[in-house]
């Protein structure tokens, strides 16, 4: 489905972000990249649909080189790409319709885009999208007049209405509450088995990542640490991909997060009696 | 009760905080302004003729004649609106492609370059100097005071339509480019939402510095209100030059009110 070949990037500054990573995804598989800021997991997911350029190597997707591809032919690849992104990137100023049928964009001449005349097909499928995410009464509304869970909703949709062979997802919960996280979570996890895509969710929340990926990939200073089941995934290799210091300080986050959520669970018990 | 604090503050001093080079500078100041003064010849003569000029203007102004040389002034003014109008209206259509050429985070080097030449050129000629010249190739009349206008509109849209570009949310970029976008498609789907409030905040700003400009190229010969201005003034008839003056204070006002409630309004 997806093979990265020895991909690797160094930035124009001489700030090598990814050395030599190579990766099979299958069909339908979830998978969860996890590792430190700064590991590279935002350029090795930009260098997948080349926002990235990837500086060596080579990413097939269905057996084809988007590496190799001129600007036209990558576009047309990367209308196969769906991407959510972590501050949603929503169009502020347009609306949850609009957005949602951006996802058209790279089918569609610019004319039709601009007089906003979508074929019905495509309406019909980005109402259809935005009911499966829960939204289907903000449609006229603005992006910028939603919460951040509805408007990573939006996000999602957006992505699906490309009707992508693959997800590609940047931190999708960094900007959300810890219990929008886990909707919002389970949400990509339920549409990628029923559409049976598979996704890369560069995620740094590692209890969300044990939750919901079928596969872990740990990243450490551009490198693959670690690929293997959730279950594989133990104190010394988290220890490895963190480092032991940031990694107690996350597990501490962690509990606090549970614990303030249970107390918050707790007083709202304590009020309803 | 005391407070051990104290009660008094003084701001200490941000620059120049040297105890010496302070009143040194002072007593250059003063000498400086002394000898300004020393040096200027005033001829009282003059200055009460001056004067009495300058109060009939007055009078004038205080009583104004908008009836006798209403037909010079509703030409004038119509002249003015019009090249008001179509000189802010073809400046806009101008300045975006180039606006749009200038934004460095979307166009290559050589586009850049030229389209940021073309903001140089218009930004460095005064409207007054162009306008001569305009009137130098074109002629007396209004068709000179809209090539200037139109020039001067593309300088200042252009450059500023190029900085709010160049100011936007790259993420909404990034994420519409990543659908398979072409480039008219982020234009129109990425950055024109970001940057049209401004845009029209801007046009309609610059409508009202192209009306005030108008009059202003009319005294050059460029035509509408302010050559009518200039010739009441040539005449010595003040009573119908504070009129004149009224009536453009008026539409600065109008123009000016109305585009900050339009501009508060799309926000």
């Amino acid at each position: 489905m997806l093979t990265i070949d020895s991909v690797g990037k160094t930035y124009g500054t001489g700030d090598k972000a990814l050395t030599d990573i190579s990766l099979t995804i299958e069909k339908g598989q979830v998978v969860g990249l996890i590792g430190p800021s700064g590991a590279g997991k935002s350029t090795l997911i930009r260098c997948i649909n080349r926002l990235v350029e990837p500086s060596t190597g080579h990413i097939y997707l269905n057996d084809l080189d988007l590496v190799a591809l001129d600007q036209n032919r990558l576009r047309q690849q990367r209308r196969r790409i769906g991407m959510i992104f972590q501050e949603f990137a929503l169009v502020e100023r347009l609306t949850v319709m609009e957005n949602v049928l951006s996802g058209r964009l790279g089918y569609l001449p610019f004319w039709r885009t601009y007089l906003r005349r979508f074929p019905a097909s495509d309406i019909e499928n980005a109402y259809r999208l935005l009911d499966r995410v829960g939204l289907l009464d903000q449609a006229d509304k603005r992006a910028d007049a939603l919460s951040g869970g509805q408007r990573q909703r939006v996000g999602i949709a957006r992505a699906l209405a490309q009707h992508p062979d693959l997800l590609l997802v940047d931190e999708p919960t960094a900007s959300l509450d810890p219990k929008t996280s886990r909707q919002i979570m389970r949400l990509i996890v339920e549409i990628c088995s029923d559409y049976h895509l598979p996704a890369i969710i560069n995620i740094h929340d590692v209890p969300l990542a044990l939750q919901f990926m079928q596969r872990i990939i740990g990243l450490r200073q551009g490198r693959v640490v670690f690929d293997g089941a959730p279950s594989e995934l133990t104190e010394s290799v988290l220890t490895t991909i963190y480092g032991a210091e940031d990694w107690t300080n996350m597990q501490k986050q962690h509990e606090d997060d549970l614990d303030s959520e249970a107390d918050a669970t707790a007083r709202l018990g304590a009020l309803r009696s | 009760m005391t407070s051990r604090y104290p009660t008094h503050w003084r701001k200490p001093p941000q620059i120049l905080t040297h105890p010496v080079w302070r009143p040194i500078i002072w007593i250059l100041a003063a000498v400086y302004l002394v000898l300004a003064i020393g040096s200027l010849e005033v001829n009282w003569v003059r200055v009460s003729e001056g004067l009495e000029r300058g109060w009939r203007f007055v009078q004038g102004f205080l009583v104004p004649d908008f009836s006798s040389r209403w037909t010079d002034i509703s030409i004038g003014l119509v002249e003015s609106l019009t090249m008001t109008l179509t000189s802010t209206i073809v400046g806009i259509l101008i300045s975006v492609p180039i606006g749009i050429g200038a934004a460095r985070n979307l166009s290559p080097a050589w586009m850049y370059m030229i389209c940021r030449s073309i903001i140089a050129i218009s930004r460095s000629l005064q409207e007054i100097i162009v306008a001569i010249f305009f009137v130098a190739l074109f002629g007396f009349g209004p068709f000179a005071g809209f090539l200037t206008l139109s020039f001067a509109t593309i300088g200042f849209l252009s450059k500023l339509l190029a900085e709010d570009i160049e100011d936007i949310d790259e993420s909404q970029v990034e994420a519409i480019r990543a659908t398979g976008a072409g480039f008219w498609q982020i234009i129109n789907y990425a950055i024109q939402p970001q940057v049209m409030p401004r845009l029209v905040g801007l046009s309609l700003y610059r409508l009202d510095i192209n009306f005030r400009e108008s009059s202003v190229i009319g005294i050059v010969g460029a035509g509408g209100i302010g050559a009518t201005l200039n010739t009441a003034i040539d005449r010595y008839e003040y009573d119908s030059a504070g009129a004149i003056l009224i009536i453009i204070i008026m539409i600065v006002f109008a123009v000016e009110y109305s585009s900050s409630y339009i501009r508060r309004w799309l926000q």
